[in-house]
């Protein structure tokens, strides 16, 4: 810092002339609510990598059965509970076919004379492990769409016309989701069990009957708190239709929060159907989830612990990425969060 | 307040009826009858069975028969169990369940809170992106995983605990475990955002103009506040622990009422499973009736927005 001790002579300042033009002058371009929660976002080191690996896991999951040349239906039973070997890294002493038995080092494809390369190894009927992890992970991904359409379709639906109506229909379509909330998911699919047998259709009805009551609240509440500001009555004033304002005014302004909740409701949808194949009433044999796969290799687990780990790694990849997605949009689109 | 209270009381019986009847119903349009060898028995010794068990009455009669039986605790006899009352079979099997639910409870909460506080205590150092990068593991690894591979490193390779069953407490440690890592997730990731709402409240600066240091400030004035809304996630617990118990309970090999659950889903015996969603519920809708009254009690905010809706 300079002291008063050596002063700045006046000559070396000018006079700027008080104009009020540029004072309307937008220096930066104006952001879209979309472009500012994607500068917000692309900060967050967390959801980005996430959102690479989810991309991986969801593209292995369209190309990866095909990868492999592997049916994930076929029994071989010449070529089972086989460990995994992949050409390349085999030759490094790891995944190169050798296992334990007995406390003693084997390769079983040697000993069996096996040319083939079974990537993740083999179930204890010969399946290929690669390509029914990655069958597995599409019946996640259809979990994790259904999720977020029933969210979307139900959930925000509801929740506008609940909150923008008010008066007797919110009073009675909130009274009709109070009791609905009051029935646990798990509770919906055993039912069905009653009438269905188990598998992803029963899945489906369950969660298109519970799935949305979270979303059709929180919109409900947004829409409560939006629908006496200004702007709505503004433009209400210069004649717009209750469609108009719906969809044009107030649904923009709840993507944030209609963004959020879908992201959070995704992982725990595809935990849930995860636990029901794990606990036997989700997809049954030979329908390949990856709830079902982690069950058939938790019986295995001390002697092929492959069978078991793998799904349950990428399960654990999709879980986290989810989840930490969720938590960037979340950071990008909380308004509490602005720095 | 009491009338809050007395509306949501109203609210969980309808929801309990609701539940109930659609179970009911969808027993009654089951294909088949419940007797054994249906084709062996006589028109008249079929009368004699339908008379026995009511099923000769009207619909209508049936269903208030059994709702009936339903209000006094009476949920029938299981078909694999030589006839014992399921209500019977789920007193002999709930006490595992509950002494493993609130050890869980117990430990993820506090454990919870205690890593909530010191990420936010810390916020943006490395305790605060550790404490929240394990928030999200717990979060996210579903607890059939981490209870298989707990049982696989600690019990079988390393042989620390017991590998299962259900003998003393030695046998409960690796199950509260494993049902532990989601409470502990969700306590330490709600913590932290209340306690980092309330260290940047003006009685918090007054509390640090005072004179007391970090630790006084923390404990005293910024928890208090900060555990009020912990409260609305104990519900959300609950069913996750619910949930949990069955697979951890089916893993570790202990006689609790989840385990019987799952067993039942796979021999089909359908009075044991629906008396048991029948318990789910009623336990389910009560822990959050309990937890919203007394989350209203103590936020007489919550009180007026319940009691002013009609």
């Amino acid at each position: 810092m300079k002291h008063s001790n050596d002063p700045i002579s006046k000559d070396m300042f000018e006079i700027e002339p008080a104009t009020t033009l540029d004072n309307e002058i937008i220096a930066k371009p104006q952001l879209s609510f979309a472009k500012d929660a994607w500068l917000r976002v692309r900060k967050n080191k967390a959801a980005i990598v996430s959102a690479v690996l989810l991309l991986l896991v969801i593209i292995m999951a369209f190309v990866g059965p095909s990868l492999s040349h592997f049916d994930p239906y076929q029994q071989d039973v010449t070529k089972t509970n086989l460990p995994p070997r992949i050409p390349g890294i085999e030759k490094l002493g790891i995944l190169d076919g050798s296992q334990k038995i007995g406390g003693v080092e084997q390769n079983v494809y040697e000993q069996n004379n096996i040319k083939e390369y079974y990537w993740f190894g083999t179930d204890s009927l010969g399946r290929d492990l690669f390509s029914r992890v990655w069958v597995g992970t599409r019946v996640s991904l259809y979990i994790a769409l259904l999720a977020a359409v029933i969210d979307m379709l139900i959930g925000v639906m509801y929740g506008l016309v609940s909150g923008f109506r008010g008066g007797k229909v919110d009073n009675v379509m909130q009274r009709v989701l109070e009791v609905i909330s009051g029935i646990p998911n798990l509770i919906v699919v055993i039912l069905m069990l009653l009438i269905l047998k188990p598998g992803i259709i029963s899945i489906t009805i369950a969660m298109v009957i519970t799935g949305w009551v979270g979303m059709a609240r929180v919109v409900r509440g947004q829409v409560l708190k939006l629908k006496n500001q200004e702007y709505i009555l503004a433009s209400r004033t210069l004649g717009a239709k209750n469609n108009r304002l719906l969809f044009r005014h107030l649904l923009p302004n709840l993507s944030g929060v209609i963004i959020i909740n879908t992201m959070f409701t995704i992982p725990s949808a595809i935990f849930f159907e995860a636990f029901l194949s794990f606990i036997g009433i989700g997809l049954q044999a030979p329908q390949a989830s990856l709830g079902t796969l982690i069950e058939d290799g938790y019986k295995t687990f001390q002697f092929l612990p492959h069978l078991m780990i793998i799904p349950s790694i990428v399960i654990c990849i999709i879980l986290i990425t989810t989840n930490l997605i969720g938590d960037g949009l979340r950071d990008a689109f909380d308004p509490k969060m602005r720095d | 307040m009491v009338k809050y209270v007395l509306q949501r009381i109203v609210y969980l019986i309808i929801t309990l009826f609701v539940i109930t009847s659609i179970t009911f119903f969808l027993m009654k349009f089951l294909p088949g009858t419940p007797f054994q060898n249906e084709e062996k028995l006589t028109v008249e010794q079929k009368e004699i069975l339908n008379e026995k068990y009511g099923l000769n009455k009207p619909l209508p009669v049936q269903y208030a028969n059994y709702m009936t039986s339903v209000a006094k605790f009476d949920l029938g006899n299981s078909f694999q169990f030589d006839n014992q009352p399921v209500t019977g079979l789920l007193k002999n099997r709930i006490g595992p369940s509950l002494e493993l639910g609130f050890q869980a409870m117990l430990v993820g909460t506090v454990i919870g809170i205690g890593l909530g506080l010191l990420a936010a205590m810390f916020q943006n150092t490395w305790i605060d992106y550790g404490s929240t990068f394990l928030a999200v593991l717990g979060k996210s690894i579903p607890s059939f995983v981490f209870a298989a591979l707990l049982q696989y490193y600690i019990g079988v390779k390393l042989g620390w605990l017991p590998v299962a069953a259900w003998d003393g407490f030695s046998y409960s440690i690796m199950p509260t475990i494993a049902l532990a890592i989601f409470p502990v997730a969700t306590a330490a990731r709600f913590m932290r955002t209340e306690l980092i709402d309330v260290l940047s409240s003006d009685y918090i600066t007054l509390a640090k103009a005072k004179g007391n240091s970090r630790m006084e400030v923390a404990f005293k004035h910024a928890i208090r506040n900060a555990l009020i809304p912990l409260i609305t996630v104990l519900g959300p617990m609950a069913v996750s622990l619910m949930t949990g118990s069955m697979v951890v309970e089916q893993i570790f090999a202990i006689p609790g009422i989840g385990e019987q659950f799952v067993k039942s889903i796979t021999t089909n015996d359908f009075p044991i499973i629906m008396g048991t969603t029948i318990f789910f519920a009623v336990l389910l809708t009560v822990i959050i009736l309990i937890v919203d009254i007394l989350y209203g009690i103590i936020d007489p905010r919550i009180r007026l927005a319940g009691g002013s809706k009609k």
